[in-house]
């Protein structure tokens, strides 16, 4: 027997996995501003605080650097903290956390700690919050070593994977989006562990491949809908997570479709995208009847006009674009 | 006075130095590589500090913690392997001179960036006061660390969360060649604490015994108390802020001033004034050190290096 799965939205989706592993774990707890009292900046933890109680639902004065190595300390004695930025752009001022403290403890101690913690929040561009709030840093903090990055682009992988998150002994930065908190979808209930490092076909295709993730995945199939009108049959890959990055996923649909689009919210330089062309092209060049493409953001910092922040960001008309000067026009 | 207590303050404040004295010398050999920060000159604050808390608080440390490292683990061996780059080091040759770990001694480093670790140190206790384990946290910085954000942060989340860390300002007067004289408004680093606020007290850190007093109070009232606590210790390095630096910033007689209050010197004239020991018998302790210290360098030196097979482990949980 098969029942019609619930549907929850993205932050419900979000909210039952930490709360279902708070409920098994009592070494977790949520630390952050506005988590409690305020019930969330963008009500991800509504509820949590009169569930769990203040030890276990810690609001935090805005001192993200303080916290976020509070959250580090915490781990390194046998805590599980999640640590949210009310967004990603404020954990640069506690980038020095991340990078030169989460990322290396265990490999400058010889394995002799491990650092099970998992910071959270969202990231990206929203609407008209202009360049220092509408940052995507994923390609930033995937290129450190010791950190893995995970962004969720369904609600049912929301949940998923932030229960994976949770349960991996290692820092984990997951990316949310502010513009998705409001999604709704599929969510099965209870033991539901997304893998991290798995990614999702959400979309089967024989005429190229476009991988991407977080937000980029609904543009991206928006995008595959319209080429199919056409007549071009778009695989969408979902990476789901950045690292470990799921390359034999990308490799297998390219030996099927040759052809590969990157769709990237956030700079083009040095970022995923670019990553990901270098691993095709170094593996699976062979099987490649053009070379791989990248979609991203312009190389600027984000504007506030409607119609600037419009054009910076990549778009389902962008990436139909780029797909259709890559793919031989077919019939009609 | 507690002979037995005297001698064993004595006995670690001679291995330190004697520790680091053999290691400047591997240095100047090529056996130690990159950075190398010496203690000389401060080893009354690590070892009275350590002396007055349990084996069982943790202690966080910065880049300068070798003695911080020896005075809670006597690993005079596993230390100076790491110093040489070894795999028998106490980080597997991974973390060198700054990044010294031992989990089961509860010494968790060991950090570089000056003032990251005080947050980090507030988690710990954060920790223990979530579990409700009656743990205090120690966590030693210098001077130039007041300027830092994350150290205001740390103090002010410690504060307002009320956890059991007792802070150590080392203060030995300069933030790498800057006298704090230019860098902080304050003569006092403990000033800056108190608006948290913050119980503090302000000790002579080249004095063993009021610095082990002053902790086992700090300690004792942030175990009890459950309050974090600051202590600053008035000290002086001997030696520039690393090999690298000559330290042509002091004048001779600025240093020769506070080596009069030489710590290890201090110690020993009370420890023979009491009539503990004779200046014959603290040489004796004073050989027993060298010969330790000669015996972790050629531990050291005989240690195989990391294995090359194992330089991606450790990245991440397997």
């Amino acid at each position: 027997m098969s029942t019609e799965p619930r549907t929850l939205a993205f932050r419900e989706a979000l909210r039952e996995a930490m709360v279902e592993e708070m409920e098994r774990d009592g070494s977790i707890f949520l630390m952050g501003e506005e988590v409690g009292h305020y019930n969330g900046a963008y009500k991800v933890s509504e509820g949590m605080l009169e569930r769990f109680g203040e030890r276990r639902v810690v609001d935090t004065p805005i001192a993200e650097a303080g916290f976020a190595g509070v959250g580090i300390g915490a781990a390194m004695v046998g805590l599980r903290p999640i640590i949210e930025f009310m967004t990603w752009n404020f954990s640069l001022v506690a980038y020095d956390q991340l990078v030169s403290n989460a990322a290396k403890l265990r490999y400058m101690s010889n394995g002799q700690f491990t650092l099970p913690i998992v910071f959270r929040g969202p990231g990206g561009a929203a609407h008209g919050v202009a360049a220092q709030h509408s940052q995507a840093l994923e390609s930033i903090y995937a290129h450190i070593p010791g950190l893995k990055v995970v962004v969720p682009a369904t609600p049912a992988d929301a949940k998923g994977l932030l229960k994976a998150a949770i349960r991996d002994d290692n820092p984990v930065l997951f990316m949310e989006s502010e513009l998705m908190y409001g999604m709704k979808g599929p969510v099965p209930e209870g033991e539901h562990v997304v893998p991290l490092g798995v990614a999702d076909t959400k979309r089967p295709g024989r005429d190229v491949t476009i991988v991407t993730w977080g937000k980029m995945l609904h543009v991206s199939l928006a995008a595959a809908a319209q080429l199919a009108e056409e007549g071009i049959e778009a695989e969408v890959i979902d990476l789901r997570s950045i690292r470990p990055l799921d390359a034999e996923a990308v490799f297998a649909s390219i030996r099927k479709t040759h052809r590969c689009v990157i769709v990237q919210e956030g700079w083009p330089f040095a970022g995923v995208a670019a990553e990901i062309a270098a691993r095709i092209v170094e593996h699976v060049f062979d099987e490649l009847d053009h070379p791989p493409v990248r979609v991203t953001s312009l190389d600027v910092p984000h504007p506030y006009a409607k119609n600037l922040e419009a054009l910076v960001l990549p778009d389902a008309a962008r990436v139909s674009a780029t797909v259709r000067e890559i793919v031989p026009h077919r019939g009609g | 006075m507690d002979a037995e207590l005297l001698l064993h303050l004595y006995r670690q404040m001679v291995l330190i130095r004697r520790f680091e004295e053999a290691a400047a010398k591997a240095y100047t050999q090529g056996k130690i590589r990159g950075f190398l920060h010496l203690y000389i000159g401060q080893e009354a604050v690590a070892v009275g500090a350590l002396s007055a808390a349990a084996q069982t608080d943790y202690v966080v440390a910065t880049y300068r913690e070798h003695a911080h490292y020896l005075a809670r683990t006597g690993d005079t061996r596993g230390a100076m392997a790491e110093l040489f780059g070894k795999a028998t080091g106490c980080a597997g040759g991974r973390g060198g001179s700054m990044h010294f770990y031992s989990a089961a001694d509860r010494f968790l480093g060991g950090w570089a960036i000056v003032g990251g670790h005080v947050p980090i140190a507030a988690g710990v206790a954060f920790a223990s006061k979530y579990r409700g384990e009656p743990d205090v946290t120690l966590c030693f910085f210098g001077d130039g660390t007041a300027n830092m954000g994350a150290f205001h942060e740390g103090l002010a989340l410690a504060s307002v969360w009320r956890l059991p860390v007792v802070f150590i300002c080392e203060n030995n007067q300069y933030a790498m060649g800057t006298p704090l004289y230019r860098t902080l408004t304050v003569e006092d680093v403990a000033v800056r604490a108190r608006g948290y606020p913050m119980e503090c007290a302000i000790v002579n850190g080249d004095d063993v015994l009021e610095m082990r007093e002053a902790t086992r109070q700090a300690v004792e009232r942030a175990r009890k108390g459950g309050v974090p606590f600051f202590l600053e210790a008035k000290t002086y390095r001997f030696r520039g802020h690393s090999m690298a630096d000559p330290a042509k910033y002091r004048t001779k007689e600025e240093v020769q001033q506070w080596r009069n209050r030489d710590p290890i010197m201090l110690l020993g004239q009370r420890i023979e004034a009491l009539g503990i020991a004779t200046p014959e018998r603290l040489k004796e302790l004073d050989a027993e050190a060298v010969a330790e210290v000669q015996d972790a360098v050629a531990f050291a030196d005989a240690s195989p290096e990391p294995e090359p097979d194992s330089v991606m482990r450790h990245v991440y949980v397997d």
